[in-house]
């Protein structure tokens, strides 16, 4: 027990010095994104970069005081510190000034906070104190409840923040369950989740059920029957959906309603005999009309619930340009047509309107970000165009670009070269975090090393994946990197933590 | 619990995966993908085009024919248009909401960021109006330009006009840009190279709200505008005038040539119209009525219009007679007139006669000599020899070919020679007797009025031309084309030509010519000689060419009248004052009868003889 030893002893610093490589990545990427021939000092204080360099400083000292603190202080006042910040959560809907349409600010002078980033390591705290708990078990059911509740709870008030992007980082806690023995199914099936999500959006629901359906439809008869039944109802099945497609249906409920019950009846009439009394076959059917229902819950979600611009972050990552200018031409071409009547045309006419004002309404509004942040990126080819020749961030033509947006700077002035060593380290600290986790004895430092990979890998896997238009647009900052003071005292006290904790892992055992 | 320890791998895996997949991400499009550069590059790059001022032109004696005159494109950027008031806006345009609503989806489908032009060619005065108010349109802004002017309102057809390029000239000729001008006719299109100069280009980079944020590589790239080359045109810009004012109310044309140097002096078509008709945005409305009208006043007829000599051709003949050795100056033919019809006069004895009187059955048998030189025992053979000599003896004269002068669209007219009737009667079915027509310029043959007075030049110059062509100096450059300054010469010997001038004199100065209007004065001597195309479709055409004075010629001219009937009516008085206007500035009081008749004369509506 050395307890007065040197507050680096037994530090990693190996993480330390990925940190201080991130930060310092950082700096020099908000100094090339917001520079200008005016404010030309790295130092001058009232631009980006300087007050950057003054949080970084901060965030240093911040660094410090919890190597010097006791890792059982951390334990100790898990639960306080927890209820402080959800309590400050609260305050912030009632008192919290409101930036870019979300109230998540307390404002002190010119200094504003950001309470929903330091709400991350008080749930971290939390969720460990508690999963370390003697006596807890992840099978319970009453355990995944509490843990869950624990994770929801900031969730929640951050998105009555209007917040969204925050909110959903909370996500990244499945990791941590699962690593504490969440069952692997849930994993696989949010996966998949989100698999169907994106089909269904691509290829439209009727296409997904059918397959569905086919798929059913091959896997039950194979292990029921024989492949004669099998040919015998495809064929059967492919006869009925050709017929139905034939007729013009409009696309109402009544639509889709008569093409399940059809399904569903030749289900029905297959596995007539086989059903009697046997759970297994009710069940299978039950999950095919759960996942029906999901596809539809999506269409009806994706096109009735979710506003304009929150479709368009998605459907801009789907190609949606491209088939907006392609349905263009082609009623273009059926305009022009011959032997059309006037309404006909109108008609006509009145449907390219509307699509070109979707069309517009995606490439000035998310489309034009990704756009943009693309070409920054990708022009950037190999080697980069230079520190400070950055023509796409220079000029603004990148949005956030200080911020949410900083991974285009760096494409862009560091090329692949530069873009993917950031790649790498980030990587390299996610797997070393998981390699220090691994190593603790106390169950409360392994939660809690987990949760401090899964967040920061959240963040990355968002917000590089905005930027190079796999991932939705939702504007979290990328770990150290990004310009502003809380989300760096917030990553820094959140991982400080865990090198306190790491350091001290010989010494206790919780 | 220990099994749960080999998740750290599944989680681990993830973080490789997706770190792995990002990876591979930027890959192709940093490294694979080359189109984000140019689409970077094309986001910062703003060219602005400097228009340079296309080249003056001038008359011989330095009066100014074509200028520029500044003209404003208002463009706009439809990002930046913010809520205006919409019909104040377009009542100061004067177009219709409608006009406006297309325009700016147009503008704004083009590129919500990149400017593009919104109405083009306004004018300085409207202009004015426009720019005081234009600060409460943001988004708009004024582009200069400049537009061709026409002080004489003179010589359009010579002048050509100019237009935006098309496509296909984008496509085929790499220095053109999509709003370029270039020219579409006349000098404007001969000599484009030289009056359009050079575009300027500024590049400069410019920031996502398009506002200026300096230059490009320090403008190491940026060229200026070179202002296109002046040229000054043979053309006497007050004959052109007192031409085009003899011709009004008249379809037909006027060409002058100075022989010595094959200078156009005035080329008049009839009827004409305003150049300034075809400037700007005038177009639009102006090109469809002009080219929809039935008197066809775009179509130049000193180029383009294909008409049978008539009699003038029979100097042609007599020179080749008299060249072959199957004629002398002295031979004399009777007026047989069941050869072919004549009028009525004593029947010539010589060539000079036959030209002053203008005699048909003489050319009968002169051409008969021309081509039937016993080549050949076959009559039919006999012809098709002799036609075939004839007919390069003829195009030698630059009928039946493409002059090269310096304007476009001009016509070969026709000179038919053996394929010709091989083809149109076939091989050995045709003899002197099937076209002997073409002996007084009927028939098959074909001649454009430029052609005309190009004839009139030979005889003038006594057996050579010079292309006729209508640039006199470029400037900055000492010459001319090598095309213009080389000399024709049409193989006929020099004296053969004397007895043809001592008919054309006889024509115009003798008892018994054929166009003694076309007499001037005692001091000026004219020779000049009539003919009447026959016209299948109507009133025949008056002829005329001549030059002055007699000796020294300084001008020869064509004119060809249409359906005015016979060549000495009309068409000889109209050169005879043209030649007066040109040798002395003035129309003598003795003279001014006949410009009063010839200015009150409406030949247009002429009743059609069937």
């Amino acid at each position: 027990m050395r307890r007065y030893g040197n507050i680096f002893a037994n530090v990693d610093w190996a993480t330390i010095l990925i940190y201080l490589a991130l930060v310092f990545i950082g700096w020099i990427n908000i100094y090339a994104a917001v520079y200008s021939e005016e404010h030309h000092s790295i130092f001058d204080v009232s631009q980006r970069y300087g007050k950057q360099l003054m949080w970084i400083g901060l965030a240093f000292i911040l660094a410090l005081v919890i190597l010097m603190l006791e890792g059982h202080f951390f334990t100790s006042f898990a639960y306080p510190i927890y209820g402080i910040i959800m309590f400050s959560l609260i305050a912030v809907l009632l008192l919290g000034v409101k930036v870019n349409g979300a109230t998540s600010w307390f404002q002190f002078g010119s200094i504003k906070i950001q309470p929903s980033e330091f709400a991350k390591f008080a749930t971290v705290l939390a969720l460990s104190k508690y999963l370390s708990g003697l006596s807890i078990r992840m099978q319970d059911f009453k355990t995944k409840v509490v843990a869950i509740s624990i994770i929801v709870l900031p969730a929640l008030l951050i998105l009555l923040q209007n917040d969204t992007g925050s909110t959903l980082v909370y996500a990244a806690f499945v990791l941590v369950l699962y690593r504490e023995g969440l069952s692997g199914n849930i994993l696989l099936f949010g996966i998949l989740a989100i698999i169907v999500f994106v089909l269904t959006l691509l290829f439209g629901p009727i296409n997904i059920i059918l397959t569905a359906a086919y798929a059913y439809l091959i896997i039950y008869t194979l292990l029921k029957f024989n492949v004669k039944t099998t040919l015998v109802s495809l064929l059967l099945f492919s006869g009925l959906v050709f017929i139905f497609f034939n007729y013009e249906f409009s696309e109402s409920l009544v639509y889709y309603g008569l093409g399940m019950l059809l399904f569903f009846l030749l289900a029905f009439l297959i596995t007539k005999k086989e059903m009697k009394g046997k759970r297994l076959h009710y069940i299978g059917v039950g999950v095919f009309v759960a996942a029906c229902l999901y596809i539809y819950s999506i269409d009806f979600t994706f096109n009735k619930v979710l506003k304009e611009h929150q479709r368009t972050r998605i459907t801009v990552l789907l190609g949606e340009e491209d088939k907006l200018i392609e349905q263009i031409e082609g009623l273009k071409i059926l305009r022009d047509k011959e032997g059309i009547s006037a309404e006909d045309k109108q008609q006509i006419r009145d449907d390219i309107g509307v699509k070109r004002f979707s069309l517009r309404e995606l490439r000035q509004g998310n489309g034009w970000n990704i756009k943009q942040s693309l070409i920054a990126i990708g022009s950037g080819e190999g080697w980069g165009k230079g520190f400070l020749k950055g023509t796409q961030t220079k000029f603004n033509f990148v949005p956030e670009q200080s911020t949410d947006f900083i991974f285009c700077t760096i494409g862009e002035e560091w090329g692949f070269m530069g873009a993917f060593i950031l790649v790498a380290l980030y990587v390299a600290i996610f797997l070393r975090l998981i390699f220090l986790a691994e190593r603790q004895r106390s169950i409360f430092s392994r939660i809690y090393g987990y949760s401090v990979a899964a967040i920061l890998f959240f963040h990355f896997l968002i917000n590089i994946g905005m930027t190079i238009g796999l991932a939705p647009v939702i504007g979290i900052p990328l770990p150290f990197i990004s310009y502003g003071g809380s989300s760096l005292w917030s990553f820094t006290i959140l991982l400080f933590i865990f090198i306190k904790l790491d350091s001290e892992r010989l010494n206790v055992l919780r | 619990m220990n099994n749960l320890s080999n998740r750290k791998f599944v989680v681990g895996l993830i973080f490789l995966a997706v770190g792995v997949i990002f990876a591979l991400r930027l890959f192709s499009v940093q490294v694979l993908n080359d189109e984000y550069k140019l689409d970077s590059d094309q986001n910062v790059l703003r060219e602005i085009i400097q228009y340079p001022a296309r080249g003056l032109v001038y008359d011989r004696n330095g009066e100014l024919l074509v200028y520029n005159e500044a003209a404003y494109d208002l463009m706009v950027i439809p990002k930046q248009v913010k809520k205006i008031d919409t019909l104040a806006f377009c009542e100061l345009l004067e177009i219709d909401t409608a006009e406006y609503r297309e325009k700016f989806t147009k503008a704004r489908d083009y590129s919500s960021y990149k400017p593009s032009s919104f109405v083009k060619e306004i004018s300085s005065i409207s202009y004015a109006n426009i720019q005081e108010q234009l600060f409460k349109y943001p988004g708009f802004f004024v582009q200069t330009r400049t537009l061709r002017k026409y002080p004489r309102n003179s010589a359009a057809h010579i002048l050509g006009y100019i237009g935006e390029v098309n496509q296909s000239t984008i496509d085929d000729k790499p220095y053109y840009r999509s709003g370029d001008y270039i020219g579409k006719s006349g000098l404007e299109y001969s000599y484009e190279g030289l009056l359009r100069g050079q575009r300027g280009v500024k590049r400069i980079l410019v920031d996502v709200h398009n506002r200026e944020k300096g230059s490009y590589k320090d403008a190491a790239t940026d060229t200026m505008a070179v202002t296109g080359t002046t040229i000054k045109t043979t053309l006497d810009i007050l004959l052109q005038e007192y031409g085009e004012l003899l011709m009004q109310n008249k379809k037909g044309s006027i060409v002058a040539i100075e022989p010595k140097t094959g200078e156009i002096l005035a080329l008049v078509s009839a009827p004409n119209y305003d150049p300034n008709m075809l400037v700007g945005r005038a177009v639009k409305k102006n090109y469809p009525v002009l080219s929809q009208d039935s008197l066809k006043p775009l179509f130049n007829r000193a180029l383009m219009a294909q008409y049978p000599p008539g009699s003038i051709f029979k100097t042609v003949q007599a020179l080749i007679g008299l060249q072959d050795g199957v004629i002398t100056e002295n031979s004399g033919f009777s007026c047989i007139k069941s050869y072919v019809n004549c009028h009525n006069h004593p029947s010539a004895s010589s060539v000079a006669a036959s030209v002053k009187m203008s005699c048909n059955p003489y050319y009968y048998s002169v051409f008969k000599r021309i081509l039937m030189q016993g080549r050949s025992k076959s009559i039919f053979k006999d012809s098709e020899l002799g036609l075939g000599v004839w007919a390069k003896q003829v195009t030698r004269f630059g009928f039946g070919q493409r002059l090269a002068t310096d304007l476009p669209s001009i016509k070969r007219g026709n000179v038919p020679g053996v394929d010709f009737y091989n083809k149109w009667y076939g091989k050995g079915r045709w003899a002197f007797s099937t076209i002997y027509s073409l002996s007084i310029g009927q028939g098959e043959v074909e001649v454009i009025p430029l052609q005309m007075a190009n004839l009139a030049t030979i005889i003038a110059n006594k057996g050579y031309y010079y292309v006729p062509h209508l640039i006199k100096e470029i400037d900055k450059v000492d010459t001319i084309p090598f095309v213009f300054r080389e000399k024709n010469d049409v193989g006929i010997n020099k004296e053969y030509f004397n007895p043809i001038l001592a008919g054309m004199y006889g024509v115009v100065n003798e008892p018994g010519g054929t166009a003694r209007r076309a007499k001037i004065h005692d001091s000026i001597i004219v020779c000049g000689k009539t003919g009447t195309a026959q016209n299948p479709h109507g009133e025949d055409h008056s002829v005329f060419i001549a030059f002055a004075p007699k000796d020294n010629p300084e001008i020869a001219i064509a004119v060809y009248v249409e359906n005015s009937g016979f060549g000495g009516t009309w068409a000889a008085p109209i050169a005879s004052l043209m030649i007066e206007k040109y040798l002395t500035d003035s129309i003598s009081t003795r003279n001014l009868a006949k410009e009063k008749r010839i200015l009150e004369a409406n030949l247009m509506n002429v009743v059609q003889k069937k």
